[in-house]
């Protein structure tokens, strides 16, 4: 039985000018996958999730999330196919002038005419089950640590049940015990939740909690792709030289 | 050679980033006429320009007619005349100076804190989290700042105008011993609608102005704290001159 692909990427090419980004770059992501993609810093692993979130058109290729191409679609299409998507980005990106209740359920109270305490109250059980106390809701942003931060994130994610999930760099800025929590936790979540999820890191423990398969960019291509179990088998130098170099 | 190419490549920026305002401001002016229309930010920024404004855009207006009464009184050789100071101190505050001090203060105060939060939001990623949680950041963040710069700076000239005139009166009388009755009436009978709608014109382009060059810095800073600073900076600077370049050109259009 074929295994439905809820992201198809095809012949992706992206560049600054003269600089190439990202070089002809074709993945797929299957239906309850986890799939992260790893590589050194300017490997182009950020731009290429910003042209999976719709943010950066490439210059050739497409991306199909649910059959629609969001590269050659209409604003309506695109906007519609990227509602499947729950992002969580590097640095939590939460809204400063907003609480943390208002910030995981701002889809919901601005476009699907939640009341304040229903948001509240969803809001409430998803921050229960990221292991966060309930007493967090009413602050802001900057009242919380790094981590309680990256738990917000996911949950505001996560609140609007979308089919695939995307993590950019989720340990970055967290001591080792932190970020492996996190990693945990966003393990715990994809499994939960029975969401597909793509992960941008650089962090190689993230490859053992997270993976179900890996990706590495390398010099503006994917330089391997397999199941994380195959990579320290691997006899790809590109691979060897990214597992000595971390 | 070197000096042609440097003209040229300052010639092309500039021209560059004149379209690309321009084209900002299309899009943002574009986006205030579709659906949602997002009541509560625009409520809150209104509140933050036209109230929270109001302390500053009063006292720089009050000051100014209070110097103004005086200057003119000086000026004219202590000529102590209701109707003469009256004339000059509407005419100033209603045309010019309401409008460009209050244009300058708003500039200061409601500009510069577009440009950071805006930049801010950029640099943190905050701008693109919008987009993935379905909302349109020029139609959520800009065109609702710029329908409340529209409104509330106006608003701010009209009360600044009418603080400025009382400025001007209160010199007159507690220190010029001018008759209150008469400035009053001399003030009443100098009042031109055409010499209002002027500032108010002035006020509304720069409301324009204020939002839109706030907004265009902050929404295409980079590069971090640095970056945040540098288009906060960069936007008053390009705000407030093109403030005073503007009411120049208004004016020359009613004379």
């Amino acid at each position: 039985m074929k295994t439905k692909r809820l992201i198809n990427v095809k012949n992706l090419s992206v560049s600054f000018g003269n600089n190439i980004i990202l070089n002809n770059i074709n993945f797929y992501l299957s239906k309850k996958e986890s799939l992260v993609i790893i590589g050194k810093s300017g490997s182009g692993k950020s731009v290429l999730l910003k042209c999976l979130m719709g943010l950066l058109k490439p210059d050739v290729g497409s991306i199909e999330i649910n059959g629609v191409n969001i590269v050659n679609t209409n604003r309506i299409d695109k906007e519609n196919a990227l509602k499947n998507i729950g992002v969580t980005f590097q640095n939590g990106a939460l809204f400063d002038s907003l609480t943390i209740w208002e910030n995981i359920t701002f889809k919901k109270t601005r476009f699907l005419g939640f009341d304040k305490s229903s948001a509240k109250k969803q809001a409430l059980s998803i921050i229960q089950n990221l292991e966060l106390d309930e007493n967090i809701l009413e602050l802001y942003p900057s009242e919380l640590s790094g981590g309680m931060q990256k738990r917000v994130a996911i949950a505001r994610a996560i609140c609007d049940q979308p089919q695939v999930l995307f993590f950019d760099e989720p340990t970055s800025g967290l001591d080792p015990i932190t970020g492996k929590v996190i990693n945990d936790l966003i393990n715990k979540t994809v499994k939960k939740l029975e969401v597909s999820a793509i992960t941008i890191t650089h962090d190689i423990s993230s490859i053992n909690n997270l993976a179900s398969r890996v990706i590495l960019l390398d010099n503006n291509k994917i330089a391997w792709s397999g199941k994380p179990n195959e990579m320290n088998k691997s006899k790809n130098n590109i691979v060897k030289q990214f597992l000595i170099n971390r | 050679m070197k000096i042609f190419n440097l003209i040229g490549k300052i010639s092309l920026s500039t021209f560059e980033n004149l379209g690309k305002v321009t084209l900002f401001f299309f899009m943002s002016f574009f986006w205030l006429f579709k659906k949602p229309f997002y009541y509560k930010q625009f409520l809150s920024q209104l509140l933050d320009i036209a109230f929270y404004s109001l302390p500053v855009v009063g006292l720089t207006t009050f000051f100014s007619g209070m110097v103004l009464a005086l200057q003119t009184f000086s000026g004219f050789d202590n000529f102590n005349d209701e109707n003469t100071i009256s004339k000059i101190v509407l005419t100033s505050i209603l045309r010019e100076l309401g409008p460009v001090l209050a244009g300058l203060m708003v500039c200061g105060r409601v500009g510069a804190k577009m440009a950071a939060e805006i930049a801010t939001m950029r640099v943190s990623n905050q701008i693109d989290a919008l987009e993935t949680l379905s909302t349109r950041p020029m139609q959520f963040l800009i065109s609702t700042r710029l329908l409340a710069s529209i409104i509330a700076v106006p608003f701010l000239v009209l009360i600044g105008n009418i603080i400025g005139i009382f400025g001007g009166f209160i010199v007159a009388t507690f220190k010029l011993d001018l008759n209150p009755i008469l400035y009053m009436i001399s003030t009443i009978d100098n009042f031109n609608s055409i010499d209002l709608i002027q500032g108010l014109i002035k006020a509304l382009v720069f409301g324009i102005i204020i939002s839109i060059i706030s907004c265009y810095f902050g929404f295409n800073a980079s590069g971090g704290a640095e970056g945040v600073g540098r288009a906060t900076t960069i936007s008053v600077v390009t705000a407030s001159t093109l403030i005073l370049t503007s009411t120049y050109f208004i004016t020359a259009l009613f004379i």
